[in-house]
């Protein structure tokens, strides 16, 4: 074969069939773009939907007390159960399969003052782990509650992202000193924002939050609100519940196996329902993908096929006038691989500058923090352009080679 | 005189479905180099199916077809690409031009297939379309022409590689008279410089102008005649 003869009746046709190539070349772009679009809009929503879900904290259990309804060892149902200080601790040191825990107080309605700016807001006493348990970290400049405030019981105050903004506007708030119901605390952190999708107890935009050792002398509060436990293994959360309800039942006597004696919240296996929630999402976007995939190829398809039936005649023209099959067959190849190429590229780069540009629209809305940005991948553009680029292939390319084997008076005779 | 063609008991057949045609019967056939041929008939008699397999379009079902002694039937798909390239013209009814190319370029798709280098291809296509007097239509598309300028853009590339023979298919067929006759003289002209020439017509008015008359009839030649002589004074 020659290879120059080949490129030059590729160009020559080429030059000469602009609009049909150009046409097909879109309508692949157009398959790629509007799946990548697709999909880069599911894995946005999917990314930022998995970031939201870990903005109360990733794996924790909650813990409340409640009310027995069994009878146990001598003693009625219907007694009040009680978190204190110490049971943290007591937890810990029961149940190894515990990584982090620590008490909780609450407080509403507290009286907060910044120069002259009062508010009633809702003060928690927490402890350091809940950094990272809860994901209460500090912006830069400042710094969570540590262990040397909980030992000493130090006036330190650590506030939701919302909640500095009301109380300091733009300011600094770090060092500047506010007093909770008339005493003085001094501001050592802001909470780095974050998307929160679930809560107990309020929203930790609005966070107030001390040291419980100072919450615990300074409000009085006898007894925790909650505990905030977290596992080494999140698959030991059933387990660990389990165990909970052995120390603590040993502990303040009561049934174990009595369900009401406390509450607890197993966010993992909320977790596990939301992971399937984002798979059927993910399935359906799929599906979606997969279908539009479908219609684009089923378009590549169509144009190749009929533009190649109608150049069934042309092809018996060039070979009545001297062409070898390999060089109408070769040119089809070649033609159907820069529209594969040109078609896909084209149809990547307009993704990629649609979602980079929208990336970059600064737009303020919850909804966008709630779906995210869509995401651009380029595994998915690679399958989908070669899924087109192959249909488009076959469309062409077997009318083509059709239209090439039989002999040149056949092709000519057809109208 | 050099012999050229040789057809010995040509047969092709047709399978469609159920339906067997047998478009052409036992054909023989001699032609000569430089040999002015015309080959009338009703339709259905078989003249275009001979003409596909005189040109390597198509081959014969049977028989035997020689090509300056070389036995056609045999030969490899490529082997007659080349053939129909380089030593066979067409002249189609229906023109058969590329619609999205100009004049120039139509006569220069057999060059291309030949691998002549550009520069080549420039002057032969140049001096092709100035040879059938279209030297200021060699930009003008197949539908910014006429008939007769389209039947001529279909000769000059039927000469691009210099061809032995020249085979025409009812080549006035679509033509007013005045661009019948203008084409006809033309063939006679390529006559005179040498070129083996076959006509398939109706029109008794071109066959005149050819020196043989080969009449077909259900597939078979009813007819084989030299009519040389008439023309003599």
């Amino acid at each position: 074969m020659h290879i120059g003869t080949v490129l030059n009746v590729f160009m020559r046709d080429f030059r000469k069939q602009k609009k049909r190539i150009t046409l097909t070349l879109v309508a692949l772009a157009w398959g790629t773009v509007s799946i990548m679009l697709l999909l880069g809009f599911g894995e946005g929503l999917h990314q930022q939907l998995s970031i939201n879900r870990q903005g109360m904290g990733g794996e924790i259990g909650i813990l409340w007390p409640g009310r027995t309804t069994k009878v146990f060892k001598g003693m009625g149902k219907g007694r009040r159960t009680h978190l204190y200080m110490s049971d943290p601790a007591y937890l810990k040191s029961r149940i190894p399969l515990i990584k982090n825990i620590g008490g909780e107080f609450h407080r509403w309605g507290a009286k907060v003052q910044y120069k002259d700016k009062i508010m009633s807001e809702h003060i928690t006493g927490i402890t350091p782990n809940f950094e990272e348990m809860r994901n209460h970290i500090p912006q830069m400049g400042g710094r969570m509650i540590n262990a040397a405030d909980i030992a000493q019981k130090r006036r330190v105050f650590f506030l939701g992202f919302e909640l500095k903004e009301r109380l300091f506007g733009d300011q600094d708030p770090i060092g500047e000193m506010v007093s909770i119901n008339e005493m003085p605390f001094t501001v050592i952190g802001v909470m780095a924002e974050k998307m929160q999708m679930n809560s107990y107890s309020g929203d930790d935009a609005n966070l107030g939050a001390i040291p419980n050792t100072t919450f615990e002398v300074i409000f009085g509060d006898p007894y925790l609100d909650n505990i905030v436990y977290q596992p080494h293994d999140p698959n030991d959360m059933k387990e660990i519940e389990k165990q909970i309800f052995e120390a603590m039942g040993a502990k303040y006597k009561f049934d174990p196996t009595d369900d009401n004696a406390l509450g607890i919240w197993d966010t993992v296996a909320g977790m596990r329902e939301f992971n399937n929630i984002l798979l059927g999402i993910k399935v359906f976007l799929g599906i979606i993908g997969a279908l539009t995939l479908l219609i684009s190829g089923v378009g590549v398809a169509n144009i190749m096929y009929v533009s190649i039936k109608e150049r069934t005649r042309e092809i018996g023209i060039k070979m009545a006038v001297g062409a070898r099959r390999s060089y109408v067959l070769a040119q089809f190849l070649l033609e159907a691989m820069f529209i594969t190429f040109g078609g896909g590229f084209f149809g990547m780069s307009v993704s990629y500058i649609l979602i980079e540009g929208f990336k970059r629209v600064p737009i303020e809305s919850d909804v966008l923090d709630f779906m995210g940005r869509p995401t651009i991948s380029l595994e998915i553009g690679l399958v989908v352009i070669s899924i087109l680029g192959i249909m488009g292939l076959l469309a062409g390319f077997f009318p083509a080679l059709k239209a090439a084997s039989v002999k040149p008076a056949e092709s000519l005779r057809y109208e | 005189m050099q012999e050229i063609i040789r057809l010995k008991q040509v047969k092709k057949a047709y399978q469609t479905g159920e339906m067997h045609f047998e478009a052409l019967k036992g054909i023989n056939l001699v032609v000569n180099k430089g040999d002015y041929l015309a080959v009338v008939g009703p339709s259905g008699s078989g003249k275009s199916t001979l003409m596909n397999i005189l040109g390597c379009l198509d081959l014969a079902t049977s028989g035997e077809y020689r090509l300056d002694g070389e036995l056609v039937n045999t030969l490899s798909s490529n082997q007659l690409a080349d053939i129909r390239n380089k030593r066979i013209g067409f002249v189609f009814q229906a023109f058969n031009l590329l619609p999205y190319a100009t004049a120039a370029e139509n006569v220069e798709v057999p060059l291309l297939f030949a691998h002549v280098n550009s520069k080549e291809r420039r002057k032969r296509v140049t001096e092709l379309l100035a040879r059938v007097g279209l030297a200021d239509k060699m930009n003008n598309k197949p539908t910014e022409m006429s008939g007769g300028e389209m039947q001529r853009v279909a000769i000059a590339r039927s000469l691009a590689n210099e061809p032995e023979i020249i085979l025409a298919d009812e080549p006035t067929g679509n033509l007013d008279s005045k661009s019948g006759a203008a084409i006809v003289s033309m063939f006679d002209e390529l006559h005179k410089a040498g070129k083996t020439i076959l006509i398939i017509t109706h029109d008794m008015s071109i066959a005149e102008h050819t020196e043989r008359l080969v009449t077909m009839k259900d597939g078979l030649i009813e007819s084989n005649g030299d009519l040389s002589g008439r023309r003599v004074g």
